[in-house]
């Protein structure tokens, strides 16, 4: 119990006295940089989700005057009837908000900033500076895209995969300085993604605590490491071919015109090379914290520590080879389609190596379902059914029936939504005590949770019905086609479910920031977990520790026979342990 | 907290922390960022060369837009810079911050004029109607086309991806000379580099010699063949 008396005399020891500016607003503390993620990117899943809503209207009541659609100009929607030049921004921004401003920020912006250094044990990242200067591009970014909703002509409508040549010529989108904003705006995104990610690996090799050798690291680090190098690597290609869109859209260049010799698909594989490490982006780091959830929720040890983590390494390096899956109907040669299909079905062996880790760790657990509990168990459950559909897209004569259809929608929504997103919810109310010191509502969040899974399911699953029949993604009035007349009352069904499902956030909106003055007082240790961030009090001191915690195990001690409580903390020294190695420069 | 932050940055041994490579963060921190540029690169050089073996036609033979002969020379000169800069790294590692301050201002000037040379050839190379776009109408350049001596189909692509590749280049070179002369008046001129503490020089050093590298590898395909 050494260090924990260290702990408690380090948050006397550390005298704060920084600005109101440098120690809220350009902060180069790693947590209040994850907080300010936590807070913009909230904003902008807000954002995603109105204009979701406005979709959903259209679709379930064509032709009708949106409630509240009178303020919109008549550019958009005279009368509150969503014209088909704005319905297809809608689509465009929707998309562009939740994966670039909402899911990407809210799993890596705010969790590898606030966890990694917490549960490696370190005062802070290894470039500060650097780390707040990738909040405030990030924040630019986003500023640069909000404000492209605004601007005479309208926001980007090429789709969030900005197909080139509709991207790359004005004439043909009928948009400039949307589209132009909307480049502009994912170079600022890519240089802050590039600049968070070289700052998590640096400090995740390096700073790591005395006694956190590599297979002691929680997984939730590991996989936030495996995403920091994806992003590293992905997103300067991003940035490469959006650098070139622009120029395509500003000063006259050809790269994605074919009329001048450019090649349009040369786009997708661009976009795509990009692309697809970027789904794991997304989906990783939800895996890594329900991996520490379950472990937490079930009081056991995760099953096969390192099978996960070696699924999580071999999911990233598949993750660089199957772009081309997105692109079978695009006129890419079929021979190389076949390759792309083996290696993306091969994905599916690491996928659900993790999966079924998870049910071992549950399997006779002494469960306990708190509200991250609850969805994390959501999340492995709605990521087998999206897996589950991600296997029809990847086998090349499926996907030429169902490619662009609803049932892609389906699909990504059951592991962006259903994975990243429920693993959000349980993360945020998870981690919320270190970050602010109180308890969210246990029974609201309770509440939020079955709401949102019950309607979430009612928006979403339909989708593979509507998609199998052949209702097109991204279609302004599906009743224009004969052959979907008939799906109207389905999409009746889903919109009005949206509506319910975006209802039931507001529960999480004011379950958040009632907490923040109102909420429980949070005990250091509330979950009884074995982290290093659980070492410190709530919320957790500017500069963490004074010294930083010696480790002297794993991160998944639950029911260890060794000690009395069900978790053995990694800081916890017994009389067996022997002091690590680096301890000893420490004390210098 | 940032003393205690800057301690996991040291140089040398004994190390506070479990360190996974024997390399300060400031150097490994460098290593992983050219690994981003790295990709970057790759995606504008892959983009030149799927473009020019796609072309509709044959591509413009070399020497006639782009003036060889000085590049050449600018490539020799940042050539030199690098050279340069390992003379400034290898005099602060002996202790000999005179010399490397000579030498880094050395680098600074071949940086500096080699972006001169290049914002002179692009001033040349747009009055005789090489744009972006392609060919200007009008222009001298145009008159080739016309005549046959350079191929109308792909000069657009060629100015695409010459503005582009060497631009971007330029760029990084820009920052190089500026990162550099920064850390002349702040850390080299007031005496702060020393044998013990020389993480600056060796990281500027790092980005120095890839965007030389780059170079060599753009003067070769853009430029020779």
């Amino acid at each position: 119990m050494t260090s924990v008396a260290a702990t408690a005399h380090g948050a006397h020891a550390h005298h704060d006295d920084r600005s109101f500016v440098r120690k809220y607003i350009f902060s180069t503390d790693h947590k209040i940089i994850g907080i300010q993620f936590l807070f913009v990117s909230l904003f902008f899943l807000l954002v995603g989700g109105l204009l979701a809503m406005q979709m959903r209207w259209q679709l379930g009541f064509p032709g009708k005057p949106m409630p509240g659609g009178g303020i919109l100009p008549e550019t958009m929607a005279p009368g509150g009837v969503i014209l088909p030049e704005y319905y297809i921004q809608l689509v465009t921004m929707h998309g562009t908000f939740m994966i670039f401003f909402a899911i990407m920020p809210l799993l890596v912006g705010v969790f590898a900033n606030f966890l990694i250094p917490l549960k490696i044990g370190t005062h802070d990242m290894a470039f500060p500076r650097i780390n707040m200067w990738s909040f405030w591009t990030f924040f630019i970014g986003g500023l640069v895209m909000l404000s492209s909703l605004f601007v005479p002509d309208g926001a980007a409508r090429a789709g969030w995969t900005m197909y080139a040549p509709l991207s790359a010529r004005h004439d043909y989108s009928g948009a400039s300085i949307g589209q132009e904003l909307w480049s502009v705006s994912i170079i600022f995104v890519g240089l802050s993604s590039i600049l968070g990610s070289l700052n998590y690996i640096t400090t995740i090799i390096n700073n790591r605590a005395p006694g956190m050798t590599w297979f002691r690291m929680p997984l939730s680090v590991w996989s936030l490491f495996i995403t920091a190098i994806l992003g590293l690597l992905a997103l300067p290609v991003l940035s490469g071919a959006v650098i070139m869109l622009l120029f395509d859209q500003i000063i006259g260049t050809h790269f994605f015109d074919p009329g001048a010799g450019g090649q349009a698909l040369l786009w997708q594989h661009l976009f795509w090379f990009f692309g697809h490490p970027e789904v794991y982006i997304l989906i990783l780091p939800a895996m890594g914290m329900v991996s520490d959830i379950i472990s937490n929720g079930s009081r056991k040890p995760i099953f096969g520590y390192h099978s996960m983590v070696f699924a999580i390494v071999a999911i990233a390096f598949l993750g660089w080879i199957v772009w081309g899956h997105h692109m079978f109907v695009s006129g890419m040669n079929p021979t190389l389609g076949s390759s792309f299909m083996v290696s993306t079905l091969v994905i599916a062996v690491p996928s659900a190596v993790k999966t079924f880790n998870w049910m071992g760790t549950m399997w006779r657990g002494n469960l306990r379902f708190h509200v991250p509990m609850l969805h994390a168990v959501a999340f492995v459950a709605m990521f087998v059914i999206g897996g589950l559909s991600g296997i029809f897209m990847a086998a090349t004569p499926v996907d030429m029936q169902i490619h662009d259809t609803y049932f892609i929608v389906a699909h990504l929504h059951y592991v962006l939504f259903g994975g990243s997103l429920f693993a959000l919810f349980g993360a945020i109310t998870y981690w919320y005590p270190k970050m602010f010191g109180r308890l969210m509502n246990e029974g609201w969040g309770k509440v939020h949770f079955w709401l949102t899974f019950i309607f979430y399911n009612c928006v979403f699953f339909p989708m593979h019905i509507t998609g199998m029949a052949g209702e097109m993604r991204r279609l302004y009035d599906p009743n224009q086609y004969t052959f979907l007349q008939p799906l109207q009352p389905i999409r009746v069904f889903i919109s009005i479910s949206a509506f319910l499902l975006f209802a039931t956030q507001l529960i999480f909106f004011v379950n958040f920031w009632w907490s923040l003055w109102k909420g429980k007082k949070a005990p250091q240790n509330p979950w009884e977990d074995n982290g290093l961030e659980w070492s410190l009090p709530s919320p957790a001191p500017h500069g963490n520790w004074e010294r930083v915690p010696n480790v002297y195990r794993g991160p998944y001690e639950f029911s260890s026979p060794q000690v009395a409580e069900d978790y053995l903390p990694q800081y916890k020294k017994l009389p067996t342990d022997r002091e690590p190695a680096a301890a000893s420069a420490a004390t210098h | 907290m940032t003393h205690a932050a800057a301690a996991v940055d040291q140089m040398r041994p004994p190390f506070p922390a479990e360190r996974g490579l024997d390399v300060y963060n400031k150097k490994l921190g460098m290593w992983i960022f050219l690994a981003s540029e790295v990709m970057f690169f790759a995606a504008l050089i892959g983009t030149y060369i799927i473009l020019r073996f796609g072309a509709p036609g044959e591509w413009a033979r070399p020497g006639i837009v782009l003036n060889i002969k000085i590049t050449a020379f600018n490539t020799f000169l940042l050539i030199c810079s690098s050279v340069s800069m390992v003379k400034a790294y290898a005099a602060i590692q002996d202790g000999d911050p005179k010399k490397m301050r000579f030498w880094l201002l050395m680098t600074i000037l071949g940086g500096a004029t080699f972006v001169g040379i290049q914002v002179y050839e692009y001033i040349h190379l747009i009055e005789h109607g090489f744009v972006p776009a392609g060919v200007r109408e009008g222009s001298e350049l145009a008159a080739l086309v016309a005549n046959g001596t350079l191929p109308a189909a792909t000069m657009g692509l060629y100015g695409s991806t010459f503005f582009t590749m060497t631009g971007f280049h330029g760029f990084h070179v820009t920052c190089g000379v500026i990162s550099m002369t920064y850390l002349y008046l702040t850390k080299a001129l007031p005496g702060k580099y020393s044998k013990n503490d020389y993480g600056g020089i060796e990281t500027v050093g790092l980005y120095w010699h890839f965007v030389d590298l780059v170079w060599i590898i753009l003067f070769t395909i853009v430029y020779l063949i």
